[in-house]
This record gives structure tokens, C-alpha cells and sequence, in this order.
């Protein structure tokens, strides 16, 4: 409980808020009220405004937002952290190996992840997912992991190629230890923190880049994606006519998951690099904040600086247990 | 002669989620004009938490939990009469910092800015505290670099182009660069073979004789301290556990600490005798004991220890079979082993 604790507000905020869409991504659909793709032929059913029978109304078909939407989230988030765990382990596979074996296998390793980072990813994309199937998600995924590792890739070999040469990693090929051994436990928990962000900052990246490619048409159309709700709901005129309730909830699931996995990262960040938070951070001292470019706080002056309110309030907090046995105070 | 600087039961903790760590207790300690005042102990005795606690340079969780820090130099606009660091405020602070107390830091490696040159970063020191005229800035610097033996070409280097010793040099060159009436090193030579840290010592001891600063010197090096400082204080658990001048305290140590550091390395002359080194480590300053600090590692221990308020008495050297009172500003915080006892020959 002591980490959770020690994260900063941000990361705890975008641990909450994403916490939240991975529940309704894995629990959303059970609660569902209706089929999403159910369109019933009833034409009074066509728009609806939010309803207590529909609670975000419902679509041009008929069909009921809600049910899409979660839908939506499950497929979108399913499809967001395949990509970041593939494009993940590819980066790790190609990063470490690169800068692990050195040599000929790193000219040639950097040389793919250099051709596959000036690819202009957004045609390619476009080019290969039209020429793919778009049966389910499965092809998305793929061609997103395959132009989403190399960022990590290259920032990976960057910081193997600093943690080889340092003294324990000489240590333990001297004992013997097999090089796959020296990678795995030796390397990477080193890195484990850059691997983690890495792995945000790709589901991020997948998050944008599949619903964009569905709201340009790219993508299934028969399923619900929060890509194809607004490719539909675009392609309907729901902004047009007034159907709010139709592009609203999609497009502020992207937004929340989006800023949730970027407060998550730049919070790792912190975690990882404690640097981040000392130079700007202050820290809380007898109720006091004292910022860690003020002199030493003096205890007495802490306390006598303070309004009759502000000893009121601090008499319940938990430092105020400190302040009241001074130091060698029971001694004398 | 009145101190220069008083430093009166100061205590300092750090405060952890764990409770106080309490780093130094309820410490006295005096510097006079010109002096050389050496803090000596353990890692982890409070030594650079007694020195940055009271020129208020520690962060956060420091804290200072009392005492005061009485300064009373010549630049001080009220003409020398003492004020308190630990009333001060940033401003205030931050004017009399480097003009009156200036630190040599620890590491010179970690101290110096590696990607800028030696000179800009002495003319940052001259230019930010004595707002000196472009042309005699460059000339002070240059007039520093003199002062500590380096060549003025060297004006140009970067730090890692430096060895050692010279970065050393340099570090002393920048707290000396505003003339500051009291110098705090803190173990500026530890880093050091003992030749480099012997010339350095040597020049120390020049400047301070030329310039007329104070100095209290921070070390665990007790042999270095013997031969550098005027008077000697002993840190033990963020106590002192005993000061007196370097002399007496080489002839009679009064602490069994102090006796058990004095032990610890061979002395040039005199009988071979076998090392005693300290046995055991020290205790945790979060849940301080009743009592003496050591007595768990000491040799003289007697249940009365556990009652020993720990402040500083004079301890009355014994000579030739009578006591009597050789130098009052010796001062020993045990009460147990008196000179009688050391008489005795209880000492192993």
C-alpha cells in the first residue's frame, strides 16, 4: 500500500480513471441493455434522446448508444493493449539485442528500426489495412505493434548500451553467468521502468491511431469500436443534426482514456526518476510546506508563524504527534 | 577572545514517516576567530548534519527542533553584534552566506559543474556576492586561482581536465573567493592520497594564517585532525561526546570513544602495540536509548551509563598521582570514567 502512497496525484488520478474504463471494458458488456448492432424496424426508434429505456439514446437505426459504447471501450481498450504489449516486447527483443550483442547485429538491428521509424506510418497504414482483411480486429493490431516498436526500440538500445557497460554487468560474464540470463535478470529489471512507459506511451499511441483509421472508414465497420461509433455517427450527420448524445460519449472515452494513459506515464516518469519531483517538489513539515530551496526549516518558527486556525487544524493531523516530544526532550 | 560563531543546543532531526531520526542532539559548539575547529567521527554521527543544519542548508525532512546559531563577524551591519541564523530569513541568509560563512563541499568531483570552465564558475561566486565591476571580477578570479597554486592558464579547463587535487584547490579557491570569516570543510580531502591531501592541508593552513578565517574542518580522519586543528570535538550518535585542544586530547583522552578512535591506528613512535579497533556499530538514532550513546560498544560500561545526561563537564587530567584541572576548555560528556578511573588502569 506504501507505493501506492508514495505515487504522485497524477499517476494516481490516471491509475483511477484508466482503472475504471478496464473494468467497463471487461465487466461493460454483461451490463449491456441491448444488442448494439440491433437496429429494430420501428422508425419511432430512429434518434431518440436520452431516455430511461435508452440511456444515451439512440442511433439512426434504432440502435441504442449505451450498448455501443460499451462495446466500444472493450474493443477499443482489447485492441490498445495487444498493441502495446506486442509492439512492447518487440521493442525489448530488438532493443536489448541490439545493444547486448554489439557489432554486426546492432548495425543491422538499427538499421530496421531507422527504415521502419521514417516510414510514413499514417499511408501505410491505410495501404496495408485496405489490402488486409478487416475480419475483426486482428489485422489492426498487427500492422499497429509493427509500426509501434521502434520508438521504444531505439530508446531501449540507448540505455542497455549504458547498463552493459557498467561494472555489475562485467561482474556477473566474468562469474559465468549465460548471456540470456545477464539479459533477462541482470538488464531489464534495470529498465524495468522505461519498459513500462514505453508500454503506456504504445497504448496511447494504438488508442489514437485505431480509432482514427476507423473514423476515416479503415477498419470493421460491422463492429463497435469507439472508432466505427464515430464513423457512423459522423457518417449519419450526427453532429449536424443535433444527435449529441450519439458522438459525445465515444469521443470523451477517447479523450478520458487518452489523458488517463498520459498522466500515468508522466507519473511513472516520476517514479522512475525521482530527480523529476525533488527539484521542484516541496515537502510537507509540522503541517508546514517548506520548499526544498528554503533554508532548513526551524521547528519554532514553523510553529509560531502559525494562526490560531492553523495550530487548530494541525492539532489533528499526524505530524503534530511528532512536535510534541522535542528532541531529547525525556532525556534531560 | 568571544566566539565567532556559537552553535548552542542545536538539535536536528530528519523527519521520517518512522519517527525523528534524530541526526544531532542538543550540541554545543564554539568557534573562534581564526580557529580551527575540528568535528570528528563514525559515518553517520551528525558531523555534516551539525555543520549544514547550522548554516540552514539541509532540505527537507530536516528539520531544526531548537537550539540557536549565534554568528558575530565584522561585516554584519550591526557592527558584530551576534545574530541567529536560525531566526534569519532567505534574504537575510543568502546575504551572508559565502561574505561570512562559506563551505568547501565534500566531493569536488560532484561539486563542480562538469560542462562549464573553472572561470566561469568562480566569476558566478565573485559576481553573485560581491558585485564587483566586469574587469576586477575577471582579475579576482584570476588573483584565486593564485591564492590556491594553480596557473592562471588553467583559467580554461574544464573540471574533468583537472586532477583531483587541483579540483580540490579549486573548491577552495571558490568559498575563499569572497573572504569569508569562517570556512567550513567538510571532509575536503577525503578523496585524497595522502600526499595531494597533505599539500592541501598545508595550503589550508597558509591561507588561513594569511587571511585570518576560522575554519571548523570535517572529517572521520582523527589522525588528520591531531596535526591540523587547534581544538577537537567528537561526534558520536549526533552527540559530542567530547572537545578539548588537540594536544590534550592526544596525550589524555577523556572519552572512552575517543580513547577507542585514538587506538585505532599506529601511532609513528613509541612501542608496537597492538590496534583496537571500535567493536559493534552505532545505534539507531530514531529510538534513541536513555543515556550514553556508546554504551553498548564500550568497555567501561556500568548501569549508570543508561542515566548519563550527556552534557559537557571539564575533565580534570591526572598527573602524578593528584588531580588537577590541566585546561578547562576540555570538556568530556562521560561521568563515569573520570581521570581516578583511567588511573586505575581498567583501560585494556
Amino acid at each position: 500500500m506504501s507505493v501506492w502512497r508514495n505515487l504522485p496525484l497524477k499517476a494516481k488520478i490516471g491509475a483511477v480513471v484508466f482503472g475504471v474504463f478496464l473494468l467497463i471494458a471487461i465487466f461493460g458488456p454483461i451490463f449491456q441493455p441491448y444488442d448494439p448492432g440491433f437496429a429494430p424496424p420501428d422508425a419511432t426508434l430512429s434518434l431518440n434522446h436520452p431516455s430511461a429505456k435508452h440511456l444515451l439514446g439512440t442511433t439512426q437505426l434504432g440502435q441504442d448508444v449505451l450498448s455501443q459504447l460499451l462495446t466500444g471501450i472493450r474493443l477499443t481498450v482489447i485492441l490498445a493493449l495487444a498493441v502495446g504489449a506486442i509492439a512492447t516486447v518487440l521493442s525489448v527483443l530488438v532493443g536489448v539485442t541490439a545493444a547486448f550483442l554489439g557489432g554486426v547485429w546492432d548495425d543491422v538491428l538499427s538499421l530496421i528500426t531507422n527504415v521502419f521509424l521514417v516510414v510514413p506510418a499514417l499511408p501505410l497504414l491505410i495501404v496495408l489495412l485496405g489490402y488486409l482483411s478487416t475480419e475483426g480486429q486482428l489485422s489492426t493490431i498487427i500492422v499497429l505493434a509493427g509500426l509501434g516498436w521502434p520508438w521504444g526500440a531505439r530508446v531501449i538500445r540507448a540505455q542497455t548500451l549504458t547498463i552493459r557497460n557498467r561494472d555489475f554487468i562485467a561482474a556477473s560474464r566474468e562469474s559465468g553467468e549465460k548471456t540470456w540470463r545477464i539479459i533477462i535478470f541482470e538488464i531489464i529489471p534495470n529498465e524495468i521502468s522505461l519498459i513500462v512507459a514505453n508500454f503506456v506511451n504504445t497504448v496511447l499511441y494504438a488508442i489514437g491511431a485505431s480509432v482514427a483509421l476507423a473514423f476515416v472508414g479503415i477498419a470493421n465497420l460491422e463492429s463497435f469500436s469507439l472508432g466505427t461509433i464515430l464513423y457512423w455517427a459522423q457518417d449519419n450527420n450526427a453532429l449536424q443534426g443535433g444527435a449529441w448524445w450519439w458522438w459525445i460519449p465515444p469521443g470523451l472515452a477517447v479523450a478520458l482514456i487518452g489523458t488517463a494513459l498520459v498522466l500515468l506515464n508522466s507519473g511513472i516518469d516520476e517514479v522512475g526518476n525521482p530527480r523529476l519531483r525533488a527539484s521542484r517538489g516541496s515537502a510537507k513539515i509540522a503541517g508546514r510546506r517548506v520548499w526544498t530551496t528554503d533554508p532548513t526549516p526551524v521547528l519554532a518558527q514553523l510553529t509560531a508563524s502559525r494562526g490560531r486556525v492553523g495550530a487548530f487544524l494541525h492539532s489533528f493531523s499526524r505530524s503534530s504527534l511528532l512536535d510534541e516530544t522535542p528532541a531529547g526532550g525525556e532525556l534531560r | 577572545m568571544s566566539p565567532i560563531l556559537e552553535i548552542s543546543d542545536l538539535s536536528v532531526v530528519y523527519r521520517t514517516p518512522g519517527g525523528d531520526v534524530r541526526a544531532v542532539e542538543r550540541v554545543n559548539l564554539e568557534l573562534n576567530p581564526g580557529e580551527v575547529v575540528g568535528l570528528c567521527g563514525e559515518s553517520g554521527s551528525g558531523k555534516s548534519t551539525l555543520a549544514y543544519g547550522a548554516t540552514r542548508l539541509l532540505r527537507p525532512p530536516a528539520l531544526v527542533t531548537g537550539g540557536s546559531v549565534r554568528y558575530s563577524g565584522r561585516r554584519i551591519t550591526s557592527g558584530g553584534a551576534p545574530v541567529d541564523l536560525l531566526t534569519m530569513n532567505h534574504h537575510e541568509l543568502r546575504r551572508m552566506r559565502w561574505r561570512e560563512i562559506a563551505i568547501v563541499f565534500q566531493s569536488a568531483m560532484n561539486a563542480l559543474n562538469p560542462v562549464l570552465r573553472i572561470h566561469a564558475q568562480l566569476l558566478d561566486a565573485v559576481q553573485a556576492h560581491l558585485k564587483l565591476p566586469r574587469a576586477e571580477a575577471h582579475e579576482k578570479v584570476a588573483e584565486l586561482l593564485d591564492l590556491v597554486g594553480i596557473p592562471r592558464n588553467r583559467l580554461r579547463s574544464y573540471p574533468h581536465e583537472l586532477s583531483g587535487g587541483m579540483r580540490q584547490r579549486v573548491m577552495i579557491a571558490m568559498a575563499l573567493a569572497t573572504d569569508p570569516e569562517v570556512v567550513i570543510m567538510d571532509e575536503p580531502t577525503t578523496a585524497l592520497d595522502v600526499v595531494v591531501q597533505r599539500d592541501i592541508l598545508a595550503q589550508i593552513v597558509e591561507l588561513k594564517e594569511r587571511l585570518g578565517f576560522a575554519i571548523m574542518f570535517i572529517t572521520h580522519d582523527l589522525s588528520l585532525l591531531l596535526e591540523l586543528a587547534d581544538r577537537i570535538a567528537v561526534m558520536y550518535a549526533g552527540r559530542l561526546l567530547e572537545t578539548g585542544a588537540a594536544q590534550d586530547l592526544m596525550r589524555d583522552p577523556a572519552h572512552p570513544y575517543t580513547r577507542g578512535l585514538l587506538n585505532s591506528f599506529p601511532s609513528l613512535h613509541g612501542a608496537r602495540r597492538e590496534l583496537a579497533g571500535i567493536p559493534g556499530s552505532p545505534p539507531d538514532l530514531r529510538d534513541p536509548r536513555p543515556g550514553c550513546p556508546f554504551m553498548p560498544r564500550c568497555g567501561f560500561a556500568v548501569p549508570a551509563c543508561s542515566a548519563v545526561d550527556m552534557a559537557l563537564e571539564p575533565w580534570n587530567a591526572a598527573q602524578g598521582g593528584t588531580t588537577q584541572l590541566l585546561d578547562s576548555a576540555h570538556l568530556t560528556a562521560c561521568p563515569i570514567v573520570t581521570p581516578e578511573v583511567s588511573q586505575e588502569g581498567v583501560l585494556s
